[in-house]
């Protein structure tokens, strides 16, 4: 186990291996909601760490991601029009639109810029008048609530020339789509610890019970997440499914009931369409109308713009579980991190960035530690 | 910008009627706006996404996280220059992006 020498706590690290391997009777199914969890559980090759019973299943939970590519384009044209200041985070630049992205806008003159902070872009918004400056908000429920407060002080403060092109998405609705297809194999969650610390941990019970699937508040590091599969894997063995936090040093189960009040008053729930997946009823926010003047969407008569989603990309198959990122005919040749056919492949929160990223191919388990890692 | 990271607070003040902070993630400074946890106070921890203070962290579990995301690459990401890093991967000279 040459992986558990890099751990924090190898000591720990074993113990909680070896009380999984000593509980697991039978092959479960478990889905890690965030591409931060994703990225770690691949660095630190912690799925084949586990028994052979217990399968890791890449979530959806990558904001880059799941941005529809309709949201990207309309992004695109926004930030080519004259006289308007487009800020977004860094990780947006190459994500791509029909033809070219945000990167490639720049090169053409437009007025890109990176922002660390939604709250720098307002700064920008005050500091140039006579400019149109619009932020692109994307993200989940950790996201939404610095955007939700940066249209709510654009608003005090009076700064007209500033707008937000929103398209945020909720948790919650994503895993009830899951479990409502088909073809799930879905039987637990870890979920996705920073969007808990916000939103707490009262949608899960509902969802839980109705889908007798358990749900463990996770983190990001390899212990947290070791921890997460221990806490569900028992469940599942014991046959219950109830909600469970095991990342209590940052989550509290009523969440931060600030950001909370914030989204309500900023933002109205709305259907929102996943790139790939296509749309989930109620999993997104837009800015409620007391907030039109600040939709960038109103403001640029973007509505009307609708894309359809390259055939040969297949990340909506691996944002939902049902492939592997090395099962798509186009992983590693005609898309790569440098030509990516999908936002997972160009997100490194992507499942598909992280499986390039460490050289993971699924290969038998001695072959693939030879091969990693490569940072 | 998925992540957030933990950071400690070195001095409030208060800006345009808002509550700001100056923060360390490990070496790297930002302002980040306190206005969801507003009672927090300098020195201690607290979970930071894109500016904002979202929860309270313990300092060991701030540490254990920081080095984690370091180790990751992930700082890097969230506080490197991102057109350097967006025209390394679209295959141009990282260096004559960054001057645009």
């Amino acid at each position: 186990m040459k992986y558990i020498d890099e751990f924090q706590d190898p000591e720990l690290a074993r113990r909680l291996l070896d009380d999984i391997h000593a509980t697991v009777t039978r092959p479960w199914a478990l889905m890690e909601v965030c591409g931060g969890q994703t990225h770690s559980i691949i660095r630190h090759g912690i799925d084949q760490l586990l028994p052979d019973e217990v399968e890791l299943i890449h979530g959806p939970g990558c904001p880059v991601c799941v941005t529809p590519l309709e949201v990207i384009d309309k992004a695109l044209e926004i930030a080519s029009r004259p006289g308007v200041i487009f800020c977004s985070f860094g990780d947006m630049l190459r994500v791509p639109g029909t033809g070219r992205d945000l990167f490639q806008v720049r090169g053409e003159g437009g007025d890109v810029r990176v922002v660390y902070s939604p709250l720098d872009a307002l700064r920008i918004a005050q500091q140039n008048p006579d400019r149109e400056v619009v932020f692109f908000g994307i993200g989940f429920e950790t996201t939404a609530p610095p955007n939700a407060m940066t249209v709510h002080q654009a608003r005090k403060l009076g700064i007209p020339n500033f707008s937000m092109l929103v398209s945020h998405v909720r948790v919650p609705p994503a895993i009830e789509a899951i479990m409502s297809s088909p073809s799930c194999r879905v039987q637990g969650f870890l979920a996705a610890g920073h969007v808990c610390s916000v939103m707490g941990m009262g949608e899960y019970p509902e969802l839980a019970e109705r889908f007798r699937v358990p749900i463990v508040v996770t983190g990001f590091e390899p212990l947290d997440i070791l921890e997460g599969v221990r806490r569900a894997v028992r469940q599942l063995e014991r046959g219950e499914h109830t909600v469970d936090n095991a990342y209590a040093r940052a989550v509290r189960p009523e969440g931060n009931p600030a950001a909370r009040a914030m989204l309500e008053d900023v933002f109205e729930v709305t259907d929102r369409a996943w790139r790939g997946i296509g749309v989930i009823p109620d999993s997104g926010w837009r800015l409620s109308s007391k907030y039109r003047d600040h939709d960038a969407e109103h403001r640029f008569s973007v509505g009307g713009i609708q894309t359809a989603e390259p055939a040969e990309c297949r990340s909506g198959e691996v944002l939902q579980g049902l492939l592997k990122p090395h099962e798509c005919e186009a992983f590693g040749t005609l898309c790569t991190p440098r030509t990516p056919l999908g936002a997972t492949m160009v997100s490194s929160e992507g499942a598909c960035a992280a499986y390039y990223l460490y050289r993971r191919l699924d290969l038998p388990a001695t072959k693939a530690r030879e091969a990693t890692p490569v940072v | 910008m998925c992540l957030a990271v933990p950071g400690k607070v070195l001095d409030i003040e208060e800006r345009d009627g808002t509550r700001m902070a100056t923060v360390d993630f490990g070496g790297v400074v930002k302002e980040v706006c306190l206005e969801y946890l507003p009672d927090l106070e300098v020195g201690e921890y607290a979970i930071v996404h894109v500016g904002f203070a979202l929860q309270r962290l313990d300092e060991e579990s701030a540490r254990q996280t920081l080095e984690l995301f370091a180790e990751l690459g992930m700082l890097q990401e969230e506080f490197g220059d991102p057109w350097e890093t967006a025209a390394a991967e679209a295959g141009v000279d990282p260096v004559e992006e960054v001057r645009k």
